[in-house]
C-alpha cells in the first residue's frame, strides 16, 4: 500500500514528466487502436463487398452430366451442419434472348426465392417491381433491362439450346451492383429452371454462405468428408480468390508489425522514463531502505508506476484512437452516400490491446524496479 | 552481555586493488537508555561503525548484536524488519520524500508494515512534532521547510515506531549553532522521556559534550572512551 502510495505520488509530483510520458503513450496506443480497427474494417468490407452477396462454398456436379443426384439429400446434410447460415439449391442454365435481329446470352438462375435471398440479398436489390410469384415470371438485372429496353410484366422470349423457346415475364428488376451479373443473370422459380433446362427434378449447384467467411475452406474440407460423395465437387471462395487473400493477408501482417513495434516503443519509453526516475530518487529510496522497507516494496514502487502509466495512457490512447477512427469515417464519408469503409468494431481487439499496453507498460516497469534492487542505502545516504 | 548494541572483534576491509581496512578489531558495548557520542576525524571510521550498527553494512569479521540479537545470519528482509522496528535514523542529508508532507515522512517507517496509521501513532507524531517545535509546519511540503525544519522533521520520522536505538550521522552538520543546540537539546529530551538511546556519529565537540560517554576512534582503531562525569 505504502509502494503504492509513493507511486502515485511520484507520477503526480513530477507532473510535467507524468504528462508527457503519458501523451507519448496515449499517442502510440491511439495509433495502435486506429491502424488495427481500420485495416480490420478494410479488410471486412473488402470481403463483404467481393463475396458478401455471393456464396462462400458451392457444390457443383463432378460428373459427365452437370447435374447432382439425390441433391435433397445433400441439402438436408448440408443444412445440418452448425457455421452453414444460408443454403439454397439452384438449376442454372444457359439461354439466349431474342432482341431484334440479334439473340443476348443470358443465364437462367432457378432458386427457392427465400433461401436464394439470403445470399444473393436479391430483394434489397429489387429496385422495381416485385419477386417472382408466378412459374412463369422472371426477375431481370438492370443493365439488361436497359438493353432491351424492357418494363415490368413485359414477355422474354428465351431461346435454350436444343429445347426450344420459353416466354417468361417480367415480374421486376434487380441491381446488384455488378454490372456483369445484371447484365446475363435472370433469377426464376427451381421448377421453371428445372423444367426449361429438362434437368428432370436435380440441380446443378447447392451454395450456401458461413457465418465465419475466413473459416470457408475449412468447412468445406469438413463437408467433404461428411458427404464423402465422388459424384460432387465442393468449391470455396478462398480457393477462387488466392490473389485477393494474399493481399488482406498482407495488410493483417503489416498491421501486427505496426502493433508490434507501437508496444515495443511504449515500453521502451516507460522503461527509459522509469529507470531516470530510479536515478532522481535514489536518495528517497535509498532512505526508506534504511528505514526498513524490503527490497521487494522498493521495487515495487516502479511496478506501480510502470502499471498506472500504462493504465491512464492507455485508456486514453482507447478514447483518441476510436474517436480517430470515427473521424476517419467521418471525414470520407459525404453525406447520403455508401462509407469508404464500414466500420466493424472488434471490441475483442480493443480490450485485448488494451490488456497487452497494460501488461507491458507494468512489465516495462521490472526493468527500473530491478535497477533499484541493486540501489545501497549506504551509497545513496553517503552522496546526499 | 547487557548492551543495547554489542561489537565484538569487529573488524571491516574494503576489497580492491589494495585491501583497505577500515576497522580493527572493535570491541564496544552500549548501553540501554544511554546518549553515546562517537568522534573522529574524517576517514577515521565512525561512519563505517555507525553504518555496521545500524545494519546497512556489514563487518568483514566479528559478531554484531542488536538488542540481544546476533545480527551477522540475518536475510536481507529480517534486517528490514529489525531496522524498522528498533533503529531510527538520522542523516546529516535529511532526505525527506519531497513529494509528501512533514507529517506523512515522519508517518512513513509506520505505514511500511502496516496499511493506515493507528490513532496512537497519529498522537504520537503530533507530541513529536510538539516537542521538536515543528507543529506549524506538519503539512507542509517537505521543500516548503527550513533546512533546521526539515532536519527536526527527519528526527521525528526516526522516532515515529518507538524504537530502541537512534543513529545519528553528523545531524547538525549543514545547520547554524543555534538550531545545533536545539537539536541537541531535543535529543536529550527525546533520551530522558522514552529512554531510547542515542548514538550520535560527529566531530563537533560541542555536540559531543551534550552525551554521557564519546568514543574517539582514529584510523579504525578506539583511541578514548571516556563517560561524562554525573
Amino acid at each position: 500500500m505504502l509502494a503504492f502510495k509513493i507511486a502515485v505520488r511520484f507520477l503526480t509530483h513530477g507532473r510535467t514528466q507524468s504528462i508527457l510520458i503519458l501523451i507519448g503513450i496515449a499517442i502510440a496506443i491511439s495509433i495502435q487502436i486506429f491502424v488495427g480497427l481500420l485495416i480490420d474494417s478494410l479488410q471486412r468490407t473488402i470481403v463483404d463487398r467481393t463475396i458478401g452477396n455471393s456464396p462462400h462454398i458451392t457444390i457443383s456436379s463432378s460428373t459427365d452430366v452437370s447435374t447432382i443426384r439425390r441433391w435433397q439429400q445433400i441439402v438436408y446434410e448440408v443444412g445440418h451442419t452448425k457455421q452453414v447460415k444460408a443454403l439454397s439449391p439452384s438449376a442454372t442454365g444457359n439461354a439466349f434472348v431474342e432482341k431484334k435481329n440479334s439473340n443476348l446470352p443470358v443465364l437462367v438462375r432457378g432458386f427457392p426465392f427465400s433461401a436464394a435471398d439470403q445470399i444473393y440479398n436479391i430483394s434489397s436489390a429489387i429496385y422495381d417491381g416485385k419477386e417472382y410469384s408466378s412459374r412463369r415470371e422472371v426477375l431481370v438485372g438492370r443493365e439488361l433491362r436497359d438493353e432491351l429496353e424492357l418494363d415490368l410484366d413485359d414477355e422474354i422470349v428465351l431461346s435454350i439450346p436444343r429445347n426450344g423457346t420459353v416466354t417468361l415475364t417480367v415480374s421486376g428488376f434487380y441491381d446488384l451492383g455488378v454490372a456483369s451479373i445484371n447484365k446475363a443473370w435472370l433469377f426464376t422459380y427451381l421448377d421453371t429452371a428445372q423444367e426449361i433446362f429438362d434437368f428432370g427434378g436435380r440441380v446443378t449447384s447447392i451454395e450456401m454462405t458461413v457465418e465465419d467467411v475466413f473459416q470457408a475452406d475449412t468447412i468445406a474440407g469438413q463437408l467433404e468428408q461428411k458427404l464423402d460423395n465422388n459424384d460432387i465437387v465442393i468449391e470455396n471462395w478462398k480457393d477462387q480468390n488466392e490473389e485477393l487473400l494474399s493481399g488482406l493477408e498482407g495488410q493483417r501482417i503489416s498491421s501486427a508489425i505496426i502493433q508490434i513495434v507501437i508496444i515495443a516503443s511504449v515500453v521502451i519509453a516507460i522503461a527509459s522514463v522509469l529507470a531516470i526516475s530510479v536515478l532522481q530518487k535514489s536518495p528517497e529510496i535509498g532512505i526508506l531502505k534504511a528505514m526498513g522497507i524490503n527490497d521487494f516494496n522498493a521495487s515495487l514502487i516502479f511496478i506501480y508506476e510502470g502499471f498506472l502509466l500504462g493504465l491512464v495512457g492507455s485508456l486514453a490512447g482507447l478514447v483518441l484512437g476510436i474517436g480517430l477512427l470515427y473521424s476517419f469515417i467521418a471525414f470520407t464519408t459525404s453525406p447520403g452516400e455508401v462509407p469508404l469503409i464500414d466500420l466493424y468494431f472488434d471490441y475483442g481487439f480493443v480490450v485485448r490491446s488494451w490488456l497487452i499496453a497494460l501488461i507491458a507498460a507494468t512489465l516495462a516497469g521490472i526493468i527500473p524496479a530491478r535497477k533499484s534492487l541493486k540501489l545501497n542505502p549506504i551509497d545513496v545516504i553517503r552522496e546526499g | 552481555m547487557s548492551g543495547i548494541i554489542e561489537l565484538t572483534q569487529v573488524n571491516k576491509i574494503y576489497p580492491g586493488a589494495v585491501d583497505l581496512q577500515v576497522l580493527f578489531d572493535i570491541n564496544m558495548s552500549l548501553e540501554a537508555g544511554t546518549c553515546n557520542a562517537i568522534m573522529g576525524v574524517s576517514g577515521s571510521g565512525k561512519t563505517t561503525l555507525l553504518n555496521i550498527m545500524g545494519t546497512l553494512d556489514f563487518p568483514t569479521s566479528g559478531d554484531v548484536f542488536i538488542d540481544g540479537k546476533l545480527v551477522n545470519n540475518m536475510t536481507k528482509n529480517q534486517l528490514a524488519r529489525l531496522r524498522n522496528e528498533t533503529i531510527g535514523f538520522v542523516f546529516q542529508f535529511h532526505h525527506l520524500l519531497p513529494e509528501f508532507t512533514a507529517l506523512e515522512n515522519v508517518l512513513m517507517p509506520h505505514l511500511i508494515n502496516r496499511w493506515r496509521p493507528s490513532n496512537e501513532v497519529i498522537r504520537r507524531a503530533d507530541e513529536l512534532f510538539d516537542m521538536l517545535g515543528i507543529a506549524d509546519v506538519k503539512h507542509s511540503l517537505a521543500t516548503r521547510m527550513s533546512g533546521g525544519q526539515q532536519q527536526r522533521t527527519a528526527i521525528a520520522r526516526a522516532l515515529i515506531n518507538n524504537p530502541k536505538i537512534i543513529l545519528t550521522d553528523e545531524p547538525t552538520g549543514n545547520l547554524d549553532s543555534e538550531t545545533t543546540d536545539k537539536i541537541c537539546l531535543g535529543f536529550r529530551e527525546i533520551n530522558r522521556r522514552y529512554g531510547t538511546t542515542f548514538i550520535v556519529v560527529t566531530h563537533d565537540h560541542h555536540v559531543a559534550e551534550h552525551t554521557d560517554r564519546i568514543v574517539e576512534i582514529n584510523d579504525g582503531r578506539i583511541i578514548s572512551d571516556t563517560k561524562a562525569e554525573v
